[in-house]
């Protein structure tokens, strides 16, 4: 179960570059010879006599999907998860077409749920298929179990091997039916995943473990105020540390080249390199002040429904409310690198990317070479988060390996990795909304103000309105008269990207703080006032489900607190209740209750982890998570300026899965979206105070 | 000038100019044992763990002079010990791992935890645990990890 499932052997990779190429390919064609050995399903899935090869069009980045999409295969073909041997490909945007590799937004089981269920089924189809020819029965007589093909009302047996070729000779079915919900054997059940033993053995390779025969080691030191270019250096002293082979500098970049890390870190000490900052102002205060002018401004109409200005003029009272969010590192574990080979025939590229065929698009780009000129083997990787959604570090390991004839691992600092991360924006919201007599919203307006990452890809095709960082703010659980939502683009020297949790996680904090201090403000319960405010169905079950699995209203110890969210996005329903204790002037969160309606929730194991993931990745943001810019640089260097929990302060976390019909929804977002709001409503709900700027641990010492 | 380093129970030699580099860049770089992950290099976050007898070291923080004539085990070692073993197997068992780069950390520091406190509780998990960083949050998972290894493994 774990030695070829893990992408890469580490004996492949000391093997070399020609060995590792074989290995990370899936031969999917059919062996010479009369025995097909293989039944191609589509270009990415076949069936073998041993199981299934699945090479994964999404890309495994701890979420679980290695182990959630051979589940989905191992289904429609009879076989254990286990049987299914799976790999991560390279980057070919052509071979998995309409599929996009790019593993974000919670997309993997969503795009890939009816896709590869079908594929698999046409596969059990076409073997079932050759089985009922050779029998002479109707194939709606036999059945594929276990990598052998019954006579479902008979004796007759014949294994898949023996069946590969005829399968494979007559047409593929297109359309075969999938496994009725009543006959599921493998999805819905808790499945350990399958990738574990590898990754407990240390045997996993991730990007930055790639060995290459002739390879050198690099760190690069960017210029560490954005726009800036490199001064100086002293070439002579880092020449002579030992181990250093060489020095090759950019206009913003000096890489250092040496036998092992260690040594290019020396030798990038002695080096010394002098920067020249950009003109122009970088400070957070000001950045902070461009935010709240863009905030000041009409801004672009995302949403409008009835007339709020209406509902302001016949509200009983307005209510108003303005929320900061700042900038946030995604500090995986395995900080930036990436192995590079440029020969006279091409370039080959080793690294770890939620997005390898855009990273090879994007190499061949920096490279001037056409993209079949360029491979991108994808590697496991060490957290991804949003930040290997990013290629810059593929674009930085071929400039240098353009400069250099050995194969080139470009590693970055921990140090380097923070301070030039792509960061979450940060952002200024505002809600004002017209109340009824009753302390209900019949109306609101909610105006957004941030960096827009959708700008910055889109370019002239920008129109205003930043379409993730709306998501969220526009289809909220509330029922309202009146509804408008408008984005305002702010930007800064601060180079943004997608996070974890995207647009919802940014609005959700926003939305669910509002939504809580109307409900004090009307004197209502947080959670019955949400009951009565919602329409859907899905979304009251689960905040209901959540509520009465965490206890709510139950009393607490003084100090303590419950906090209530809900978001409904990504296909998937979720409500968090956490528990904060506010003493000492400090927050703590002993307990985490989720209810979460994911529609099929194919492995609910699976599904708990990403909510366990979540919490304790959101929390760390709530609590502590700010990056900030002096002088043009950003302040924070290492975990111990940007904290993340420890072991220690994780909450205990029980998950509940609300039984649903609907198909799959993501669930790698979800989870962590809903835990900033529901913190700051719980330290409302414990020490009266509310705060409505992110980090809370910070805000709660400014008003403390 | 050479030395001798006994890393999961082999000699392994290291010219003078590696020997005052951190053990973890002679385990990655030099030795070729990519298992003992880099994190932080500073202390900060556990990735870098390794056993030095029964004990837990940072190997970003100390030269691999410093392990001459002490036995070394990465995780890629752990496995030949009977409670290494036990304590990979109750990982995979209790589901801990997601994006998986941290746990060679955590199980190193694990192993150094049961050998000094076979049955710890919650309290002594917690400071045994506390110095391993996991940003995909398996904490939940470990404690159990921990919890079911230190029982003998059974489910």
């Amino acid at each position: 179960m774990s030695g070829g499932a893990t992408g890469l052997s580490r004996r492949g990779v000391l093997r070399g570059s020609a060995a590792l190429g074989l290995a990370l390919v899936v031969p999917l064609g059919r062996a010479s010879g009369a025995k097909a050995a293989t039944l191609t399903a589509n270009a990415f899935l076949s069936v073998t006599a041993e199981g299934a090869a699945l090479a994964l069009p999404k890309t495994e980045m701890g979420q679980g999907v290695f182990t959630t999409l051979a589940m989905l295969v191992a289904e429609e073909l009879g076989l254990a998860p286990a049987q299914v041997a799976v790999t991560i490909p390279e980057g070919d945007s052509a071979r998995f077409a309409p599929i996009d590799q790019g593993t974000g937004g919670s997309s993997s089981v969503r795009e890939l749920y009816k896709p590869l269920r079908q594929a698999a089924a046409n596969a059990r189809a076409a073997l079932v298929g050759a089985a009922a020819r050779q029998w002479g029965i109707p194939p709606e007589r036999c059945d594929l179990v276990g990598g052998v093909v019954i006579e479902t009302k008979g004796g007759r047996r014949l294994p898949v091997g023996d069946l590969l070729a005829a399968a494979s000779a007559a047409p593929l079915p297109k359309d075969a039916p999938l496994r009725p919900s009543s006959a599921l054997r493998v999805i819905g059940k808790p499945t350990r995943r399958l990738d574990s033993l590898a990754k407990v053995t240390g045997e996993t390779v991730y990007g930055i473990d790639v060995r290459l025969p002739g390879m050198k080691v690099a760190m690069l030191a960017q210029c560490p105020m954005f726009g800036g270019t490199l001064a100086t250096f002293d070439e002579k002293a880092a020449r002579t540390t030992p181990g250093v082979v060489q020095l090759v500098k950019g206009s913003d970049v000096l890489f250092v080249v040496a036998e092992t890390y260690w040594a290019a870190m020396q030798g990038y000490i002695a080096a010394n390199p002098q920067w020249s900052a950009p003109k122009g102002p970088a400070d957070h205060a000001h950045i902070l002040a461009g935010l709240d002018e863009a905030l000041a401004k009409p801004g672009f109409e995302a949403k409008s429904t009835g007339d709020v200005a209406a509902a302001k003029a016949r509200a009983a009272r307005p209510f108003s409310a303005t929320y900061r969010q700042p900038f946030l590192a995604h500090a995986p574990m395995e900080p930036g690198s990436c192995t590079a080979h440029v020969t006279p025939e091409g370039c080959t590229i080793w690294a770890g990317s939620q997005v390898p065929a855009q990273a090879r698009d994007d190499a061949a780009k920096a490279l001037g070479l056409p993209a079949d000129k360029v491979t991108f083997h994808n590697c496991q990787m060490g957290g991804g988060f949003g930040r290997r959604l990013e290629t810059d570090m593929v674009v930085r390991a071929v400039e240098l390996a353009r400069q250099v004839p050995y194969p080139i691992k470009l590693m970055w600092s921990r140090e380097e990795d923070m301070k030039h991360d792509m960061y979450r924006p940060a952002y200024a919201d505002q809600i004002t909304a017209a109340l009824d007599a009753g302390g209900k919203p019949i109306g609101w307006e909610h105006r957004i103000a941030g960096s827009s990452i959708m700008a910055r890809l889109l370019g002239q095709g920008f129109t205003g309105v930043d379409a993730d960082a709306i998501e969220g703010a526009v289809a909220i659980p509330y029922a309202l008269d009146a509804h408008r939502v408008t984005f305002q683009q702010a930007e800064s020297a601060v180079p943004t990207s997608w996070w974890r949790g995207v647009g919802g996680l940014r609005s959700a904090f926003v939305v669910e703080s509002f939504i809580d201090e109307l409900a004090h403000a009307a004197g209502q319960d947080p959670l019955a006032y949400r009951l009565s405010l919602v329409t859907d169905a899905r979304i009251r079950a689960v905040l209901e489900r959540a509520g009465r699995e965490a206890g709510w209203g139950k009393p607490l110890p003084a100090g303590l607190g419950r906090g209530i969210a809900v978001l409904q996005l990504w296909g998937t329903v979720i409500a968090l209740v956490l528990e904060a204790r506010v003493a000492d002037g400090a927050i703590t969160v002993p307990r985490a209750t989720v209810a979460v309606d994911c529609g099929l929730a194919i492995n609910p194991l699976g599904v708990a982890a990403q909510v366990e993931s979540g919490v304790i990745f959101g929390l760390s943001a709530a609590l502590h998570g700010e990056v900030t810019i002096k002088g043009g640089r950003v302040e924070q260097s290492n975990y111990h300026d940007y904290r993340i929990l420890r072991l220690n302060e994780a909450p205990a976390i029980a998950t509940h899965i609300v039984e649903s019909a609907a198909d799959p929804g993501g669930m790698g977002e979800p989870p962590c979206a809903v835990v900033a709001p529901a913190l700051a409503n719980a330290v409302f709900a414990a020490s009266g105070k509310r705060l409505r700027t992110l980090p809370l641990a910070m805000a709660l010492e400014r008003v403390s | 000038m050479s030395y001798s380093l006994t890393v999961n129970g082999k000699q392994v030699t290291v010219d003078a100019g590696a020997i005052d580099m951190p053990l973890l860049w002679v385990l990655r770089d030099v030795i070729g044992l990519t298992g003992t992950k880099f994190g932080c290099g500073a202390g900060l976050c556990g990735a870098c763990s390794v056993l030095m007898g029964g004990e837990r070291f940072f190997s970003c923080q100390a030269p691999a002079r410093a392990f001459i004539g002490q036995p070394v085990t990465t995780i890629e070692g752990l496995r030949d010990d009977p409670l290494g073993k036990r304590l990979q197997d109750a990982w995979v068992e209790a589901d801990v791992v997601q994006c998986g780069y941290c746990q060679p950390g955590q199980l190193i520091a694990a192993a150094a935890l049961l050998k000094a406190n076979p049955a710890p509780d919650d309290e002594a998990i917690e400071a045994g645990m506390s110095g391993n960083l996991c940003r995909c949050g398996t904490y939940p998972r470990i404690r159990k990890a921990v919890k079911l290894a230190a029982a003998g493994g059974k489910a």
